[in-house]
């Protein structure tokens, strides 16, 4: 059975996506003018912790599951903080680019290493590397410990969020950089480097047989992943206004892994949607079964298993908005 | 000296009960392919049923070391009666399945038993150190320890002794070897998988249930018991190689030991001790300790 085409996005040339890149962004902003205030706040965590997954999904293509993205996610959280209260950085999209930036620089020197591994074993070792992480965090006191500590709001360009409706200043960052990450991300998967992730997945020798260093490719998609992670990280603090050593604890790892499982591999949209349907069956959940909202939620996730085992972006292909394009030959080459 | 003795002691004990938690999730692994993460929370129920029927003996004002039965048939009970709701009821269904979903599957439980714990037994915590003082103290090499701790060391060692022989001198163990090679192979020779899932998941549970209802008495049992020892046990076991029982146990001794110099030597450490530990033995032993290296698919 070939299970490869599933996992193929329809290609897309640089410039539609784009397009579509700006179409989202305004229909976002469209949604966060739109939306109540609790809406908007629950819509920007649900799409920072998407970056992450996509981040994941990123992995995944390549065969190996990191369960310890939480390193990436406290490192980007951590970094904009410390920017924004030790060196006086304000801008959002400042901070954000400074989260990706340091959870890249912090991930960069495993990925080597971690290339080598595969199965449990990789996941084990981003894990280990996620709870170290944590441990070192609850220790520091420079850094608040347990406790972590508070970030104000940012500025944009200079400018206070609006009085009125503040979330809205985060909310555009936030649809600014999934919209252009989520595009970029959509253009890594089918160039060809992100095209021979699906072959190492497929099989590790023919890639090496055929010239490339499998290594390599699991190595940067790592630290792509890490840059994702980053930028949501950052994201998430400047949304909850504080930080703490959580970030980077496993169950949150977990959470991220959820997601991208919950999604499946078919779509870049369909991460954004499960990050985002998760934080609702959450703040429901919590909402309206404050002392069962774990129960719940782990309801979910085994219905989500046991009749949607592709994941929600499965049912995409199940019922097709528009008239599907043909997914291109196995041997041939993506236009 | 007296500090390496303690060291060694405090790390042994740890290891023992750690031992017998990896163990089930060892065994769990190489019989049913299953990472399952809701053995931590299987380990938790045990600790609570332990709590609550000790407490429940000891209100008959019987002697505190009867106790200890207590909690191994507390254990039994949780075995009973938790291993057929969820491996028969829930975990059936997605047998099959890719093991990266199976993780979640078990990671839903995980979450699911959580609640329900608090359900059962609230968020008070339950003390029965009565039990742990029951047998008083020891003195070896000029140091005092508590008698309950060698005992645990004793339940341990008889444990892993008890698997052991039951995988590799009993017919049930050679049925379970069986099913672990190739389970087509050996349902087609009249094997029941489905029987030696549930015994080897049952074996499992009562394991994990059985560390944590004897580790009940020398902690508080309260919420979140089970999120810490999963982990731990994952790096047992991944350490030791994945369905070696010789894994699990030198996989807990490392476990055990780095944990106890850290708690003496550097105590800031303590918290990822166990993780740079198991970091170091993959970069050199990728496959952990007693796995042996698989060959590459073409």
């Amino acid at each position: 059975m070939n299970t490869v085409p599933s996992l193929y996005f329809v290609p897309q040339s640089a410039t539609r996506l784009l397009s579509l890149a700006v179409l989202g962004f305004v229909g976002l902003m469209l949604f966060g003018y739109f939306s109540p205030k609790w809406v908007v706040s629950l819509a920007t965590l649900s799409l920072a912790n998407g970056l992450v997954s996509l981040g994941i999904l990123i992995m995944m293509r390549s065969g190996v599951v990191p369960f310890g993205q939480g390193l990436v996610f406290a490192a980007g959280g951590y970094a904009a903080a410390l920017a924004f209260n030790h060196l006086g950085v304000r801008d959002a999209l400042l901070l954000c680019l400074l989260g990706g930036v340091a959870a890249l620089l912090v991930a960069a020197p495993f990925a080597p290493l971690l290339a080598r591994y595969r199965g449990i074993f990789f996941a084990m070792l981003t894990l280990a590397l996620s709870m170290v992480m944590y441990g070192v965090l609850m220790k520091s006191e420079s850094l608040g410990g347990s406790d972590g500590f508070n970030v104000s709001r940012p500025t944009l360009f200079g400018m206070l969020a609006p009085a009125s409706r503040p979330e809205l200043l985060l909310w555009s960052v936030t649809a600014f950089f999934t919209c252009l990450l989520a595009s970029l991300v959509r253009l890594y998967c089918n160039s060809s480097r992100g095209l021979l992730s699906l072959a190492v997945r497929e099989n590790e020798l023919r890639v090496e047989y055929l010239g490339s260093s499998v290594v390599n490719v699991v190595a940067w998609n790592y630290v792509l992943a890490a840059f994702l992670g980053g930028v949501g990280g950052a994201l998430s603090v400047l949304a909850l206004g504080h930080i703490e050593p959580n970030f980077s604890y496993w169950t949150t790892s977990g959470e991220f892994v959820f997601v991208a499982i919950l999604a499946g591999q078919h779509s870049v949209l369909a991460i954004l949607a499960s990050s985002f349907l998760l934080e609702l069956v959450r703040s429901f959940s919590s909402s309206y079964f404050p002392n069962t909202w774990q129960f719940s939620l782990g309801l979910f996730l085994l219905l989500v298993i046991r009749f949607l085992p592709d994941g929600l972006g499965s049912l995409a292909q199940k019922f097709p908005m528009r008239r599907a394009r043909p997914a291109p030959p196995l041997g041939g080459t993506a236009p | 000296m007296s500090l390496l003795q303690t060291i060694l002691f405090d790390g042994i004990t740890y290891a023992s009960w750690l031992f017998v938690v990896a163990l089930g999730l060892t065994l769990v692994f190489g019989v049913l392919k299953i990472l399952n993460i809701a053995h931590g929370s299987f380990y938790a129920i045990g600790a609570y049923a332990g709590a609550s029927l000790v407490g429940w003996v000891l209100s008959m004002k019987v002697s505190p070391a009867l106790g200890v039965v207590a909690l191994v048939m507390a254990a039994v009970g949780v075995a009973a009666l938790v291993a057929p709701l969820t491996e028969r009821g829930l975990l059936r269904m997605f047998y099959g399945r890719d093991e990266v979903l199976l993780v979640l599957v078990t990671y839903a439980m995980f979450l699911m038993l959580e609640d329900v714990m608090k359900m059962i037994w609230g968020v008070n915590p339950y003390y029965v150190s009565d039990t742990y003082q029951a047998f008083g103290n020891i003195e070896l090499g000029g140091l005092s320890y508590v008698t309950y701790d060698i005992l645990l060391i004793g339940v341990a060692l008889l444990c892993g002794l008890l698997t052991w022989w039951v995988l590799n001198r009993t017919r049930t163990g050679k049925i379970v070897t069986a099913v672990i090679h190739s389970p087509e192979v050996a349902s087609s020779m009249g094997v029941r998988i489905s029987r030696i899932y549930a015994g080897a998941f049952s074996a499992g549970v009562f394991l994990a249930a059985l560390g944590g209802a004897l580790t009940a008495p020398m902690i508080s049992v309260q919420p979140g018991l089970s999120v810490g020892v999963i982990i731990t046990s994952f790096a047992v076991v991944i350490i030791g190689g994945l369905g070696s029982i010789e894994g699990a146990a030198i996989g807990a001794l490392v476990v055990g030991l780095a944990r106890a110099a850290s708690v003496h030597l550097w105590p800031p450490a303590e918290l990822f001790s166990i993780y740079v530990v198991m970091a170091v033995i993959l970069v050199f032993k990728p496959e952990g300790l007693f796995q042996r290296i698989q060959a590459r698919k073409i």
